[in-house]
């Protein structure tokens, strides 16, 4: 009987195991939202844990003051549409001391206004748990990483002592200070989180959708002119693209790719049949090898 | 192989449609340090088109980097996410991978070999149906496979592929695969497993991998893949009466009260009858609640919201099941325990016990035997070390429902936490319930003495050698005097200790006069676990124990 549960089925069974576990052992846990696909799949998954009721945490969203525009606003309709209570926090030191992906660097930037933005946001809220939607086929270092990860009072993901998780048993003991990070998705690939997506017409960012879009060629990406904060560099133009992004995070370190997929099915379908691997259009990543180790045990999602 | 291109290009809503009815497959990967494990995933990944243009760049560049295959390409380094693992040159933890194909969805637990790393192959075998048991052709069975076989069919696998690796290296011979193929199903005849298929393969060079290999024309079996993408995999759950632990209670406003949980065996309809397991009340399914709609019926597996005919009192802790199959429901379960903990086992601490219902404090208080996994021999042991494995009695705060856990994987299994570091210390496989009262150190009671009605007379009978000698007194009121028959004080004599919990210092008189009777010592220690007293004979004590009492005692 089981047997006849789709892959979709069991995964969507198991996130929501694993969000309902949360709640019942957590006094004050709380859902990461980064506006992405991922983040969309989570939140779905959370409302259909507590159907009818709504889900008993708020949603977390670390703002770096980058992000797209159109990530904004979808982010104020969905949280308007499903209830729940929406919490924005900006490391206001960081936008003080005028950090931007421009003038500091990627590596700088993202340590200073996500992870920083991240770990204030924490510690002000004293959230012992935090949803997250990473997921283990994303990049090497994940694939080892607990769906229930501990996390000491600072933060820090220690790989070499993590709790072994067996079954479907998790273990939520922390200590006042500390806390785990849960991600439901960890056993979702990026094929299932668009069939899912699919399936279950999850409303997703616009900017997924391939539209004529202002983009330059810079460090050999396709980054998106979404206001006027990105300064040209001599030789630069501005050029008019059907373009999609397969992730979305802040404009100027997000890669557009040229495409004419403006539905579902055909993101998926050009998704199948291309040879690049998701996190290539984003600039962290490949800053030097095995970089995403060392930004998760920092605290880094 | 993998996706089927054409279709993807020409019709990609049929194809999506043709990938809603695929199933999942979960395997785990066992071999010793040299086997070849990772290099068999990097390459189901790497023929599966699991892997991308830019992620087979940084392969080609950490190939020649670190790579152990004279810098051509290393699979294995698809695999080894940690750096300090690639430095090193195993894996060091568990991994899981991800590859699909048109039929199934597969989730690999990759498991390394390594001797001190058994806890982490009990935790990948954990959810996996299938184990994939790698051999070196070269070297044939070793202490490691039959280790990892014990540990599989421990853990409740069915179904084992044994690859026989390296099979380039003995030029394909067929004679000494079929040697390895005997030595092996004789060896894991007593471990009952459903199927065993023994593959010649060679991971390095794709042998028997994904196609079949023109070098093995005696080999008439399927692939390894093939054989992934049938396997048919009974789910034990499927068949058995219906078992839902509550995890959580859905409580919205007056007019709704629903039982959240993960069904863990059998179907449930509306109208169904179900019992509470711990009130033993019965009451009828009024509605299988989801967000897309009611369900008529639900299966083990699946995530549901159920709301009842009548106000009953349950509540996170409890198993809904059908009534005329309810579950153990023990405060005495024994089960099978792996330590997967550096600080070993303390018989009679507090842990805390988590199972498929939730929380329980509980203590083992019992170790009957322990199980070499290398001879699986069973040996007397007096605590649990890091990868060891015993046969333990647990005593639980209060009653817990379980099933035992050949039965059912996910209301038979529990985790210990350490109460003070949070540590999960131990896996717990159940076995069975102990009968109540005939166990806990067999405190029998005695007929009252005429005249001193306020003094009981408690005697300790039969502490068996093999017992952990722990007497709990905590749930005694009263004033009482200790009985020891003969057997006890010879067990003593042998050098045992015999560890008293009290509940108060009341209670120390009858353990002093105890001690006086019989020319024993004993120790004494107040702990957050409580008070206890350490009964033992003097010249038995171990030297350096004396050495360095500091004068607790009394």
């Amino acid at each position: 009987m089981t047997s006849n549960l789709t892959h979709l089925q069991q995964l969507e069974a198991e996130s929501i195991h694993i969000i309902r576990e949360v709640v019942a052992e957590f006094d004050n846990p709380v859902m990461l939202y980064s506006i992405g696909k991922d983040s969309a799949v989570m939140l779905h998954l959370a409302r259909k844990a507590f159907y009818p009721a709504p889900a008993p945490f708020p949603l977390l969203h670390v703002d770096t003051t980058w992000k797209f525009r159109e990530m904004i606003q979808f982010r104020d309709r969905m949280v308007e549409e499903s209830g729940f209570k929406l919490i924005v926090h900006v490391n206001e030191e960081g936008v003080a001391r005028g950090v931007s992906p421009f003038t500091h660097g990627s590596a700088l930037y993202t340590d200073v206004m996500k992870t920083e933005g991240l770990k204030q946001a924490l510690d002000r809220y004293k959230f012992d748990a935090a949803f997250g939607g990473a997921r283990r086929d994303e990049e090497k270092s994940r694939a080892k990483e607990r769906i229930f990860s501990f996390r000491s009072a600072n933060h820090r993901w220690d790989p070499k002592n993590q709790r072994p998780e067996l079954w479907s048993l998790y273990n939520t003991r922390v200590k006042p200070g500390e806390s785990i990070r849960v991600f439901p998705l960890s056993n979702w690939t990026e094929l299932d989180i668009w069939q899912y997506i699919h399936l279950e017409n999850i409303p997703i960012v616009p900017l997924y959708y391939a539209a004529v879009r202002p983009v330059v060629e810079r460090d050999g990406m396709l980054i998106m002119v979404d206001d006027d904060r990105l300064e040209l560099k001599p030789g630069e133009v501005v050029q008019h693209k059907s373009v999609r992004f397969r992730t979305l995070g802040c404009y100027p370190l997000t890669g557009a790719v040229e495409s004419e997929a403006d539905t579902l099915p055909q993101i998926i379908q050009e998704m199948l049949l291309t040879r690049t691997s998701e996190r290539q259009g984003r600039l962290i990543d490949h800053d030097q090898a095995g970089s995403m180790e060392k930004k998760k045990q920092e605290g880094y999602f | 192989m993998a996706h089927q291109s054409e279709l993807i290009e020409k019709d990609i809503l049929a194809y999506l449609k043709s990938q809603e009815e695929k199933s999942l497959l979960r395997f785990i990967t066992c071999g010793s340090v040299d086997d070849g494990k990772s290099t068999l995933i990097g390459r189901l990944l790497w023929d599966s088109k699991m892997v991308f243009e830019d992620q087979l760049a940084a392969l080609e560049a950490d190939s020649k980097k670190v790579g152990t295959q004279g810098g051509a390409i290393d699979y294995a380094l698809l695999l080894d996410g940690l750096q300090a693992e690639r430095e090193q040159g195993i894996t060091i933890d568990v991994a899981y991978r991800f590859f699909s194909t048109d039929r199934r969805k597969f989730i690999v637990a990759d498991t390394p070999g390594h001797e001190q790393y058994t806890r982490n192959m009990v935790t990948g075998a954990s959810t996996a149906k299938v184990a994939v048991i790698l051999v070196d052709a070269r070297k044939g069975l070793l202490t490691q496979t039959r280790r990892h076989s014990f540990l599989v069919s421990l853990v409740g696998i069915r179904h084992i592929v044994l690859a026989i690796n390296k099979m380039d290296l003995i030029d394909f011979d067929a004679e000494k695969f079929r040697r390895i193929e005997d030595d092996y199903r004789e060896f894991a005849e007593p471990l009952g497993f459903s199927s065993i298929t023994a593959l010649p393969i060679s991971a390095l060079n794709g042998d028997n991998i994904i196609e079949k290999s023109v070098n093995t024309p005696w080999y008439s079996g399927p692939t390894l893949l093939q054989f992934l993408e049938t396997v048919q995999v009974e789910d034990d759950r499927a068949g058995q009466p219906f078992r839902m632990p509550v995890q959580w209670v859905n409580r919205p406003n007056l007019d709704f009260r629903g039982f959240c949980g993960t069904i863990a065996a059998g179907t449930v309809r509306p109208g169904d009858e179900i019992r509470v397991s711990s009130s033993g009340l019965v009451s009828r399914v009024d509605r299988v609640v989801t967000m897309n709609g009611d369900l008529d019926e639900a299966v083990a597996g699946q995530a549901v919201t159920l709301t009842l005919k009548d106000e009953i009192d349950i509540s996170r802790g409890d198993m809904l099941t059908v009534p005329e199959a309810a579950p153990l429901f023990t405060r005495h379960p024994e089960a099978h325990l792996v330590w997967l903990h550096d600080e070993p086992l303390r018989p009679g601490q507090l842990y805390l016990v988590k199972s498929a219902t939730g929380i329980t404090p509980g203590r083992v208080t019992d170790v009957p035997y322990a199980v070499d996994v290398n001879t699986l021999e069973q040996k007397q042991v007096t605590t649990l070390g890091l990868n060891e494995i015993a046969l333990v009695r647990l005593e639980l705060d209060r009653p817990v429902p379980f099933d035992p856990y050949r039965e059912n994987r996910d209301t038979g299994s529990f985790i210990l936490i350490d109460r003070f570091s949070n540590a999960t210390v131990a896996a717990g496989m159940v076995s069975e319930a102990v009968e109540l009262e005939s166990h806990k150190a067999q405190l029998a009671e005695l007929e009252p003495e005429t005249g001193s009605a306020w003094t009981r007379r408690i005697s300790l009978s039969e502490l068996s050698a093999t017992s952990l000698n722990v007497v709990d007194l905590t749930a005694e009121y009263g004033t009482f005097i200790l009985e020891a028959p003969i057997t006890l004080l010879a067990h003593l004599e042998k050098g045992n200790r015999v560890l008293f919990r009290l509940r108060d210092l009341g209670q120390l008189p009858a353990v002093a006069l105890l001690a006086y009777e019989h020319n024993l010592a004993f120790e004494f220690d107040r702990t957050l676990e409580g008070i206890s007293v350490l009964l033992f004979k003097r010249g038995n004590l171990p030297q350096d124990k004396v050495d360095s009492d500091t004068g607790t005692g009394i």
